[in-house]
């Protein structure tokens, strides 16, 4: 079986404008939405105390909120989590108190008032100290893996293409966090690691393509450098496809039953490898055509160490 | 001829294949609710005690899978998770908290022959086993200030010594600084010298006023000061946690001012604050009977004395030099008097108590106060955003000194017994000289852990469905020889993740898995799809299937490494859960390029290679 079966290269490059206006379009509305919404970011970050409680019947949020408005607390954001039978109680950081034992005050006012009992099911209190240094670690992080991306790929290919590549996977993070801050989904760690896990798969899928437009380039010496980007694009299609697929299916699985704690995962990731794979096909050879991306360019530096590039047909 | 392989290249893909598999082997066991027992102040328990307590469960109708006894520790095994709570209930009542630690635990049922061989199950995080982590930071000012301001009383002492006149001897703790103000300048130099002689680690510099001195302390000796307050903090908590029962606590460094603690199945995580976050000490202090505690009241403090005050606000008037201070204390428990009232029992160093003995030798029938000193955080915020810690003092008891005191002595005239458990349990774990501070926590109920791991492999699960599902339809037999590789891919991630000692499975690692499931028959759909084109490019079968593998392998190579680059990033900077999911993602590409590559191709040339096809069942 195949998807796709095509006799002839199709012309993305076509599309080539439209669709870097496009991308800019989306990426003018991310940084838009980032400097004006901004990010939701969450308890890993901002520090403060999150409280999620578990009740034996349905939740009645109102009455949680009125008793932690009774004792200090009427800033708490009280949401159900999960299910109508678990609460989760958000608590800004606060001046003066010794912010550890909030929970403490918290559960122990909680399962007095309740007649049913309670169950504590998670607490987790992020100093501000700690909130900060985590951001700026996650900033680095995403800073460290870009550079190293840009090295590794400038490393292997020819700049036009790194450029493309990298300007891609920029791309693909900007607006991922643009969708972050348009729906305004929580930013945690977890959230963090799926980002950087999007940037390992966005630049994978990449490079992919851009190996094969390394080969095309070699094999169809009177080609324009745009037929040959589209010979390329065609030719992985199936491959771009089919991997995206497979990753996308086991994605929507996670999101559906990996529980409230991988929901936004699974979110960012489901739609970071849907533009990542848009991105791949039409931004970053894209940009690269329209840095001028020719045969010469190509040849003859030969790629270093391509293992069965040297090999000659055997018959 | 093309596309055959060496015996050995299959014995060694076999081999790596059975060796993931006996190591992943041990997950299958399902653990046993149990309980850790072990003896306090580095104890054993003893054989009778074992035997006492087997008994003990039978007669109260609750049977164990099994009680033995290792390296002086007592482990009972149980069917359910409510034997073992009723059990915890039995086994308290007969060896009460005293002498022995009760905990929790769950232990893996690894067969013999599997942990002969080392493999033991994939450690899981706390979010999946449930349990509490802490980040604490120690206040390393409050230890440097503490050496700052004992070095004013040496100081004095030493000047008096060498016979050098002062003016004044004082402490700058903001600089970080003891300001001395002298007579002369041959008096500036003859400190100088004394205090200089004394020790190497002071840095002298002169002061703004004349004949002054200004001493601070090197940057060897403050690295010192910051080191020990770590390493005495990190040995206090791993004393406290010990009382706290938890079957495998993790205390661990963390860079230079934080200690990671890890307890595992702790059910009650403000309990386990409460032990960890106090910080108290003692300081040992006579009555100054002498002075007017009426004048004093009106502020006019008699020299060398200062006002204390107890929990009901009466005030004592003790003398500032102090006797004896908490960290020479190696031992202190609750016990009931003769009269049956609590006292508390306090153990002390060689060093402590000669101290003690000597300032007892003059001080008999004079009172000796207690003063109980706690860090507590305040209203007020350091630059970082953590509040000040302030120094309580409290005078919980004065008594009269009977005899001279030597190494060990009690406390008689605390309010109620459980004051003089919560004290005793405090003074035993030590004295602190910097005081610690809660700055994360991260908490899991038993009931989430569970249900995470249960989402975790459903998750896992369905993903693999659909995608083995997926690979069938799409590339027919060679879709089943991909699923091979896939599951065969599971297996090796699971006993790596076994066998590594340090890797953590977390619920984001599950992520990770799942992630990897999907992403895992990349490989191989860049094969198939290169052989396909190959073919349709004219190239006979065994020439697609050789270059196929060839040239997709320097794009899988290629695409790949940059994930595990990522994987790698991640690793470094991530902590806990998100550490997890850098394992298990690095893991899962190694092995996926290993089956999917390797171990793919195996197969296909062991069904196809070398031999006359038409063509390719794809």
């Amino acid at each position: 079986m195949r998807i796709f079966s095509f006799n002839e290269p199709l012309n993305f490059m076509r599309f080539k404008m439209p669709a870097l206006m496009l991308s800019i379009v989306l990426l003018l509305s991310s940084f838009g939405l980032l400097f004006t919404k901004g990010i939701n970011w969450g308890l890993d970050f901002t520090g403060g105390t999150v409280i999620e409680v578990g009740y034996t019947q349905n939740a009645d949020l109102t009455q949680v909120r009125a008793i932690l408005a009774e004792r200090g607390y009427a800033d708490a954001v009280v949401q159900y989590f999960g299910s109508s039978q678990d609460v989760a109680i958000r608590i800004a950081p606060r001046e003066g108190v010794e912010q550890s034992r909030i929970s403490n005050e918290i559960m122990a006012a909680l399962s007095e008032t309740s007649a049913t009992p309670i169950e504590m099911r998670r607490i987790e209190f992020v100093g501000p100290s700690v909130g900060d240094e985590l951001k700026e670690q996650g900033g680095l992080a995403m800073l460290t893996a870009l550079i190293g991306i840009l090295l590794y790929v400038g490393m292997r290919f020819e700049w036009r293409l790194s450029l493309g590549a990298v300007l891609a996977l920029g791309h693909d993070v900007i607006i991922t966090l643009g969708l972050f801050s348009l729906l305004q989904l929580e930013f945690d760690l977890t959230v963090l690691a799926a980002i950087l896990a999007l940037i390992g798969y966005s630049i994978n899928d990449t490079i992919v393509v851009f190996d094969r437009i390394r080969e095309s380039f070699r094999k169809l010496r009177d080609s324009t450098p745009e037929e040959t980007v589209n010979d390329a694009v065609t030719s992985t299609l199936n491959r771009t496809v089919v991997t995206s697929l497979t990753t996308i299916i086991v994605l929507v699985v996670l999101f559906y039953m990996g529980g409230a704690l991988i929901h936004n995962f699974a979110t960012a990731l489901l739609f970071g490898i849907a533009i990542g794979t848009y991105s791949s096909i039409f931004v970053a050879s894209g940009i690269a055509v329209q840095l001028g991306l020719n045969r010469d360019d190509m040849l003859p530096p030969p790629p270093p160490e391509k293992e069965g590039e040297g090999t000659e047909p055997l018959m | 001829m093309l596309n055959q392989n060496p015996l050995w290249r299959y014995l060694v893909v076999i081999g790596v294949l059975l060796l993931a598999l006996v190591y992943a082997m041990p997950n299958l066991y399902p653990e046993d609710p149990a309980l850790n027992i072990n003896a306090t102040r580095g104890g054993v328990v003893l054989e009778s005690t074992r035997q006492q307590l087997e008994q003990g469960f039978i007669s109260e109708g609750v049977t164990p899978k099994s009680v033995t006894l290792e390296n002086g520790q007592l482990l009972a095994r149980f069917q359910s998770a409510e034997d073992q709570l009723r059990a915890r209930q039995i086994a308290i009542n007969l060896l009460g908290t005293v002498n022995y630690v009760t905990a929790l635990n769950l232990v893996p049922t690894t067969p013999d022959w599997l942990a002969g061989i080392g493999a033991t199950p994939m450690k899981l995080g706390l979010d999946l086993r449930g349990g509490v982590h802490f980040l604490m930071a120690v206040d390393m000012k409050a230890a440097i200030d503490k050496n700052i301001n004992d070095m004013v009383g040496a100081f004095r002492a030493d000047l008096r010594e060498a016979k050098v006149r002062y003016r004044s001897v004082s402490a700058d703790v903001d600089r970080g600084m003891v300001q001395l103000q002298l007579r002369s300048a041959e008096d500036v130099q003859a400190a100088r010298s004394a205090l200089g002689k004394l020790d190497r680690e002071l840095v002298f510099t002169d002061g703004p006023a004349e004949f002054s001195l200004q001493v601070t302390l090197s940057e060897n000796r403050l690295r010192e000061i910051r080191e020990y307050a770590l390493e005495q903090n990190i040995t206090i908590i791993r004393n406290r946690v010990n009382e706290i029962g938890v079957a495998e606590p993790l205390v661990q460094r963390q860079g230079a001012d934080r200690i990671i603690v890890q307890l595992p199945g702790v059910q009650d995580p403000a309990q386990a604050k409460e032990i960890l976050g106090a910080t108290a000490t003692l300081e040992f202090r006579l009555v100054d009977e002498q002075g007017d505690l009426g004048a004093a009241l009106n502020g006019r403090l008699p020299p060398g004395s200062g006002l204390y005050y107890d929990r009901s606000g009466q005030p004592f008037l003790l003398e500032n030099r102090v006797m004896l201070t908490g960290e020479h204390i190696t031992n202190a428990s609750s016990s009931y008097d003769e009269y049956s009232q609590p006292q508390v029992n306090i153990s002390l160093d060689a060093q402590g108590g000669n101290l003690l003995s000597n300032a007892t030798r003059e001080a008999i029938g004079r009172r000796m106060a207690t003063v109980f000193i706690e860090y507590k955080p305040g209203e007020q915020l350091q630059a970082d955003g953590t509040p000040v810690l302030i120094k309580q003092e409290e005078v919980i008891n004065a008594a009269t000194i009977q005899a001279r005191l030597g190494r060990s002595f009690r406390i008689t005239g605390i309010g109620n017994p459980a004051e003089a458990q919560n004290l005793a349990l405090l003074l035993r774990a030590g004295a602190l000289i910097a005081p610690t501070q809660i700055i994360e926590e991260r908490t899991i109920g038993p009931s989430l852990g569970q249900e995470n791991i249960d989402l975790g492999m459903t998750a896992i699960m369905w993903g693999m469905v659909v995608v083995l599902i997926f690979m069938v339809i799409y590339y027919r037999v060679f879709g089943l020889i991909a699923n091979l590789a896939l599951v065969a891919n599971l297996v090796l991630i699971i006993g790596f993740m076994s066998m590594i000692p340090g890797a953590t499975l977390t619920l984001p690692g599950m992520a990770g898995i799942v992630l990897t499931v999907g992403m895992a028959v990349d490989a191989n759909v860049l094969i198939f799809e290169r052989i396909r084109e190959e073919i349709a490019e004219g190239r006979s079968i065994q020439q697609a299937i050789h270059q196929g593998y060839d040239r997709a392998f320097a794009t899988i190579a290629d695409s790949n490494i940059t994930t595990l680059l990522v994987a790698l990033i991640l690793f470094g900077i991530g902590t806990g859960p998100v550490k997890g999911f850098a394992i298990t993602l690095a893991i899962g590409i190694l092995t996926s390029i290993f089956t999917s590559v390797v171990g793919t191709r195996l197969l296909v040339n062991l069904f196809w290679g070398g031999r006359r096809v038409q063509s390719l069942p794809m």
